[in-house]
């Protein structure tokens, strides 16, 4: 049975997750790697295609109705175990966090972060563990902003992960793409993902709109529902 | 640490207080981190989204960072070939002293680009080209080459545009901050000087940086990149003509010692830089020395660039160009 190397890949929707690791499989599959991906998404995605149409073996997990971090953690080992039996070096899986509380990395498996320089300066400070506790934080779109709004974003992001190194990559062109493939080539190959923890929580919620209910209203609040204090009425 | 109070800790390192500030909880000055940490209790660290440990791990980098020192002077930049697109050797070994200025050259797709990005990448035989990049002579150590600490290389390019939502004063000394430069003030108001220098169109400190014309937005780029950031190897993907003083901006990179690539087919760059790398294949194929012949030439150029700048001037006044024109060469 092969051992992969894996790789979670996380960040939030159409920053370039999937530019940035077509890119750097690109790199890994030119020296002789045999590599593939793990899709997740909630909805719909067309990007199964964009690794299809390069040869990468892809599965694809919709997490439909449900909240897609839940849905990646209690599909990730069903992932490896696919990509044993693809015979893989490395499996990357991809995940968008949709909201910025989500903590999808785990313990010992190689955690990376995209986030988008577009997305405003501050935005570093807005994200949670997928973040602060990826091993490796890339940043796209650098090269349609400034040098100076770079480095700010930069520092931002050092402040909320001093651990991990940071890389500009152009999804477009695959600079940066480099840098992303040396850490991958030392990312842990993996048994098994049995007993293995996440590095934090996921965010919490079993309250009556997790299992379907649509009505407004203090009556229908059950389970765990968290209220919003404002300044008047302290 | 828990002896330290926050207030201190947060005196002593500024970036320690730039991340706690993230956290929307109550944080008094007198207490120490850990008390403070032991007193937030379970769910408020759930919200937060870290563990204690992980918080407390996070501090001390942050602590250590602030430690370090910047990254080492680089005297010298040194390009060994890999192989072009063809598979051939590249039979070059190039050094590039600070202060110095090269200029890239050749058609779009022949591998411009691909330079810029394995010097900005330090390659080291692991890009399709196979070239490899020394600092001082020597490879970088393998730990310093991805460390963001210690990015060598800033990049200016004609796609780059502000974004962000600031005035000029503020995104300055914002940069300035973040740079945690003494006197940053100071050094805000000479970056915005140096700026309207190198434009025709000058500029008030309160105006928003999305607000700048093309000229005005450039020539703050390249003096922010040369007074404030700290890489000293600068790679330049053209700079248009428009507004912006080229020759002036170019002497402004090299006294400040900053090694300069500038990737361009116009006469008054390419001719100013000491050499001009030729690429073809995806290969350096020749090194042009800049001839006295050449330089010569260039101050022909640098008339005829001015007269066209002139005339542009009067455009802008609302004049007439009806006189015969002298050949300015």
């Amino acid at each position: 049975m092969a051992r992969p190397r894996l790789v979670t890949v996380a960040g939030s929707p159409s920053v370039g997750k999937t530019s940035v690791i077509l890119r750097v499989l690109d790199l890994l599959a030119a020296e002789g790697q045999k590599v593939g991906v793990a899709k997740f998404d909630s909805l719909s995605t067309e990007d199964d295609k964009a690794y299809a149409r390069r040869g990468i073996p892809v599965s694809v997990g919709l997490s439909g109705g449900l909240c897609p971090d839940h849905f990646f953690v209690t599909n990730i080992e069903a992932c490896l175990e696919w990509g044993q039996r693809q015979g893989l070096d490395l499996l990357v899986s991809e995940s968008a966090g949709l909201c910025n509380r989500c903590s999808p990395h785990i313990e010992g498996v190689l955690a990376v972060c995209v986030v988008d320089a577009l997305a405003g300066i501050h935005t570093p400070k807005k994200i949670g563990p997928m973040l602060r506790l990826a091993d490796l934080v890339v940043i796209t779109k650098g090269d349609i902003v400034s040098q100076a709004e770079r480095e700010v974003y930069a520092y931002n992001v050092r402040l909320a992960n001093p651990r991990a190194p940071v890389v500009f990559c152009n999804g477009i062109t695959g600079q940066g793409a480099t840098e992303i493939a040396f850490h991958l080539r030392h990312a842990d190959a993996i048994d098994g993902l049995e007993g293995r923890r996440l590095r934090f929580s996921m965010p919490s919620a079993v309250c009556p709109y997790c299992v379907g209910e649509t009505a407004i209203g203090e009556t229908h609040h059950r389970g765990n529902v968290k209220t919003m204090c404002f300044e008047d009425q302290r | 640490m828990s002896a330290v109070s926050l207030g201190a800790l947060i005196r002593a390192h500024p970036r320690v207080g730039a991340f706690l500030a993230t956290f929307p909880v109550p944080r008094p000055d007198q207490i120490g981190l850990e008390a403070w940490l032991d007193g937030l209790g379970e769910e408020t660290l759930a919200d937060l989204g870290m563990t204690r440990s992980q918080i407390l791990d996070h501090v001390r980098r942050l602590q250590q960072e602030d430690r370090q020192a910047g990254p080492e002077p680089v005297q010298a930049l040194t390009i060994l070939g890999g192989r072009d697109k063809l598979g051939r050797a590249e039979a070059v070994e190039l050094t590039i002293r600070a202060g110095e200025i090269v200029c890239i050259v050749g058609p779009t797709g022949s591998g411009k680009s691909r330079l810029l990005a394995d010097i900005e990448c330090l390659a080291q035989g692991d890009t399709p080209t196979g070239r490899r990049i020394l600092i001082n002579a020597a490879p970088p150590p393998p730990g310093s080459r991805f460390a963001p600490e210690r990015k060598l290389v800033a990049q200016l390019s004609q796609t780059m545009n502000f974004v962000v939502d600031l005035t000029v004063a503020e995104f300055v000394a914002m940069h300035a901050s973040c740079r945690q430069v003494a006197d940053a003030d100071v050094v805000a108001e000479r970056v915005i000087a140096t700026a309207n220098a190198l434009t025709g169109e000058t500029f008030a400190p309160t105006v928003s940086v999305t607000q700048l014309s093309g000229g005005q937005t450039r020539a703050l780029m390249i003096a922010d990149a040369a007074l404030l950031s700290a890489s000293p190897v600068v790679l330049i993907d053209e700079i248009e003509n428009a507004g912006v003083d080229r020759s002036r901006a170019l002497d402004l990179l090299v006294a400040e010692d900053k090694i300069v690539l500038i990737s361009t087919h116009d006469p008054l760059l390419a001719l100013r830089g000491g050499r001009r790398l030729v690429i073809r294949h995806g290969g350096i194929a020749e090194i042009i020395t800049t001839s006295a012949a050449e330089r010569a030439n260039l101050l022909a150029l640098e008339r005829v660039d001015a007269g066209l700048m002139d005339i542009r001037e009067r455009l802008r006044r609302g004049e007439r160009i009806d006189e015969a024109l002298e050949p300015w060469t």
